[in-house]
Order: C-alpha cells, then structure tokens, then sequence
C-alpha cells in the first residue's frame, strides 16, 4: 500500500527528468531530480511503496531511460496511467518498474489516496474499490519475472523467445 | 504481402510477418549518443557478453558536443573508452546522429535500424525499418545482434495538393501533428505517401518521419523511389520493399493547397494552429536548427531569406547546421556567410540548443520560435519560457521582424 501522486495528461520525459539534470547514470542523483518540473516536491516526500498515478502518453518524448530509472529509484512500485508513450513503457518493463493501464482507476484516484497494485495481474484497489486495469503482455511478465530484460536475454538468450513467441 | 513495415520486416527474417507478430529480429545497426550510450553501455556491462558486432555499432556525440559542463565532459571520456575497449571505430562527433546515419549510409533502404533516441524514426524515410528505443535495449542489442518487436500496425497520410513555397513538410507534420495529436499513432509505423509526398526530396521526407515519433509513431516510413535511391543504396541481399496489397489500420487524406504555415504553440507539439493566431508575437530566442530542420535545403531557405536583411537586436538567433558536411556545403555556397553578417550566430553541428544544455539555454519569461520538434515546457531551459515550433522559414522570417511573422509576406 502506497499513496498517489496524481499527475495530468501528457507527463512528457522532459518533465520528469530534465536535460540539464541527466548527464549522470547514478540512479540517486536521477531520482533527487525526478519529477522536478511537473512536482517539484515529489523527491523530497515521496515513499517508498507509492504510486504514480496519470492521465494519457504518459512519459512521451524524448527516450531517455534516466525517465524511468529516476522514477524507479525513489521506490515507486508502478506508475498507472490511462496510456503510456510506447519507448517510456518498454524501458520501464526493461529495467523492472511496471506501467498499468487504467483509466478508470485514474478517473476515480485522487492525488495522497491510499492505492495498491497487483503488477502481475493489473488490478488497482483504492479506497475499498477495485479497478481491473490492463494486465501486462505475456512478454512484459517474462521480463518482469527475470528482473528485466537484461537478466532475462543473459540467461534465457533469444532463442526461447523465438520458441515461445509471446 | 503487407503495409511497408511488414514488408520489410518479413524480408528480413525470410518470413511472413502481420501487425501484432512479436518477433526477434536481426538488427543492421544500432547507436546511441552522448546521453543515452552510457546507461546503453552499463546495459552491455551486465550482460557479461562480448559486442555482437563492432561494425553495426555509431556512436554520436552530439546532443553536448563539445561538452559543456565537467558532467557532460566525463559521459563522453567513458563512451571513448568504450570505444577503444570494444574496437567500436564508428564514433563521430561532427552533427547529429540521426543526420549521420543518413549521410554515412548506416540506414539503408530494406534495413532494421535501432537507435537509443527516440527520433530515430526519421530514416524510415528510406524505406527502412527505424525505431527508438531506450539504452537497456540498446545494450542487449551491442552483445546480442538481435531484439524484440511487436510489428506495427500502419496508418498510412496520404498527402495531396500542390505545396506552395514557402511551406514545406514541416508544415505538412506539424498539420497531421494538430489533426491526430501526440499520441495519435502510439505504437504504429506512420506510412507517408500521395502525390506530395512523391514529389518531396529526401530531405523533407526525413522531416516526415522525423516528427512521425511525435504523434506517438514506433516509425516513419516513406516508399523507396528513385529520389531514394539518388542518395541511398538498399541492404545487400534484401528486395527493396513495397506495400503489396497492404492493409492499414487507418487511412488519413490530407490535402495540402491551401495549407498555411503551422505553429506549435506551447506546451506541446500537437497544439498547432494557422500562423494567423499567433502572428506578431515578440520572441525572444529563434533556433533554426536540429534533426527536423536542420538539413542543407534548410540552410538554404535561411539563408535565402536573411540575404540584404538583418536579425531584430531583441531577437537572438542560432543557426546550428545539423552536420559536418552540410556546414561546409553552406560554407562554399555562401550561405553562413549571409546567415552571420545577418547577425545571427553560427553554432558548431550537433543538437544545438534543442535540449536545453548549451548554445542558447533560455531563461523564465522568454518566447523562443524553434525548427525542431519538442516545445514541452523546460525543453530549452527553463520551464517558464515559451517555444512555439515552426518551419525553418517562418523562423528566419521571425528572427528580421522580432515576432512571429508569416514569411509569405516577404517572400
């Protein structure tokens, strides 16, 4: 159980990791500056367990990584949002944090309610409600389930991915 | 059988392939830049594997090039390193990555490219397929050779009409941008075609699949002709791909006669509007540049109309040639020189000030016109400036009168 932070429609990469702030692969200087344009105190408040909860193309633009990375490394344990640009989502399954399509769950959400989760299922519960969000692709759970895409190709390699097209 | 994308797709793996296969498939060449090649680069660490292929692998400084800060400065000593440990020999520090992927034929019609940056749609206007993606999986791509996608369904922009100059395809996208909005194509390949589109030359196409990626756009893609093949030639090995009895998820038709010149007003790239709305508004800041709008024709509608005119004293003006070849091209056609005794300044290739690192970082309160293809808020520094996207000749016109200004009115 976390507590939401409510974000609008369009949450571009910019916003959530600026230019001028991610020339640095540490993840603890990424995550100081997460998030700083469209909430400048969400660094500084946020909890390990909470959620991001947002409207449409969330993380569109630019495909830096240090996006999601920023995101995951302040302990953010989803991100929900109605839709999702497409290279924001694939690096965040990539490297572990998982993105959950919901626009009902976002309609009904308000920012600091207390949200929870099911990643393997899709489902987002607030406030004794329970709102069936997408479930991840059968690939987007393989990758999740080896820790990210670089645990799973080192150990699987490609080829059960060929065998088994998800 | 299929939409371009599928066609090249199934080429390549020597199979048939529809919109929603997933597949793993070879990659012809990957890159990544000064930003995004060291997460790419942590990515290969941790995959414990040797590189795939040194010679698939670009490396681009360009995005702080020359570095700006010590920050910027020690990101391009550990991608040097890389290089040198790994034998990488394609590295290049001398314009953008999505214009040296074109120029030194890494993109190649019938070919899959990957890069780590998400306009990496733009050589889809080769006729291959090209796709961004971030550094994790760039990374496995530099050990493995190969990745994943799901094949994209297509919309196909059929564009008619005669475009009158001084509009160009910049303002064809940015239209399509304003009709469909920013996610108006998620997930799917943007097949451009119709008579207009036919009778572009390859640098407005690359425009066409630039901004592809900015209506949500996996890839941009235009059809191999002989315009195509003038400046590129296609994959050893691979038939050149055509839509053969395609099926699109959807068909847009547009009709371009009496197109005006387009704005995207802030704070997004889809809120585009008629010069009209928004004409007279004092700027601040005029960038003429990048990996839309920054080609040599670009450097010639500039120059063309700065000739005999000079830049408005409240209206800084950047002109940053998106490569190498084509700043010395400008050079020998008398160009710069026009562009610099108009007062504006000449910056070196690369990104330019785009990305709000360096060359013209802008300030709370400020308006900047920009050719390039993001405008959300603190793109160019800080958040509270204002930049409103426009075609490089509505920019040059800008720059003369201080505010947004149709160039039609001058022309």
């Amino acid at each position: 159980m976390g507590r939401a932070w409510v974000l609008g429609d369009g949450i571009s990469t910019d916003a959530i990791m600026p230019g001028r702030f991610n020339l640095t692969t540490d993840p603890d200087a990424l995550a100081r500056a997460c998030l700083c344009e469209a909430r400048p105190e969400f660094a500084e408040n946020v909890r390990p367990g909470d959620v991001i909860v947002a409207g449409r193309n969330f993380g569109c633009g630019s495909s830096r990584e240090h996006a999601p990375v920023s995101i995951r490394a302040n302990g953010v344990v989803a991100v929900v949002a109605v839709g999702f640009a497409r290279i924001f989502a694939r690096n965040a399954v990539n490297i572990g944090l998982p993105v959950i399509r919901c626009g009902e769950a976002v309609a009904a959400i308000a920012d600091g309610d207390e949200v929870e989760v099911d990643t393997r299922t899709g489902t987002v519960s607030s406030a004794g409600r329970t709102f069936a969000g997408e479930p991840p692709s059968a690939l987007a759970m393989r990758i999740a389930e080896a820790g990210g895409l670089v645990e799973l190709v080192r150990g699987a390699g490609w080829a059960t991915l060929e065998e088994a097209p998800v | 059988m299929g939409t371009l994308v599928e066609e090249i797709i199934s080429n390549r793996l020597g199979r048939q392939v529809v919109a929603g296969d997933t597949v793993v498939a070879p990659v012809d060449c990957a890159f990544a830049h000064d930003v995004t090649a060291p997460l790419a680069i942590e990515a290969f660490e941790r995959m414990g594997m040797p590189l795939h292929d040194p010679g698939r692998v670009v490396l681009v400084f360009d995005h702080v090039m020359p570095a700006a800060t010590v920050a910027a400065a020690e990101l391009h000593v550990r991608i040097r390193r890389f290089a040198a440990d790994h034998a990488v020999r394609n590295l290049f520090a001398e314009g953008i990555c999505h214009i040296i992927m074109v120029e030194r034929g890494y993109a190649r019609p019938g070919g899959i490219v990957v890069g780590a940056d998400s306009h990496s749609t733009t050589y889809g206007a080769l006729g291959c397929f090209s796709t961004g993606m971030g550094s994790t999986d760039v990374g496995v791509i530099l050990a493995t050779g190969r990745t994943w996608f799901r094949v994209p369904e297509t919309l196909r922009i059929e564009v008619a009409g005669e475009l009158a100059a001084p509009l160009t395809a910049k303002d064809v996208a940015l239209h399509v941008l304003g009709r469909i909005g920013g996610d108006g194509a998620d997930y799917m390949a943007v097949e451009w075609g119709g008579e207009t589109v036919e009778r572009m030359t390859l640098d407005q196409r690359l425009t066409l699949a630039n901004l592809s990626a900015d209506m949500g756009g996996k890839a941009g893609l235009c059809e191999v002709d002989d315009t195509t093949l003038a400046g590129s030639s296609p994959v050893d090995g691979v038939p050149i791909p055509r839509p053969r009895s395609p099926h699109y998820a959807d068909v847009l038709h547009v009709d371009v006669s009496n197109l005006q010149p387009q704005v995207a007003m802030p704070p997004a790239a889809d809120n585009v509007h008629d010069i009209g709305d928004v004409e007279g508004t004092p700027i601040d800041e005029v960038y003429i540049g990048s990996c839309t709008n920054g080609r040599l024709e670009d450097m010639e509608v500039v120059a063309g109309y700065l000739a005999g005119r000079t830049v408005h004293p409240n209206t800084r003006t950047v002109v940053v040639p998106a490569s190498r070849r084509i700043y010395t091209e400008a050079l020998r056609r008398g160009w710069i020189e026009t562009i610099i005794e108009a007062g504006a300044l000449v910056m070196n290739p690369g990104c330019g000030p785009c990305l709000g690192r360096q060359h013209g970082v802008v300030a709370a309160g400020e308006r900047v016109v920009s050719t390039s293809n993001r405008n959300y808020p603190g793109r160019m520094g800080s958040p509270d400036a204002e930049i409103y996207l426009t075609s490089p000749a509505v920019a040059a016109a800008t720059a003369v009168a201080g505010r947004i200004t149709d160039p039609r009115r001058h022309h």
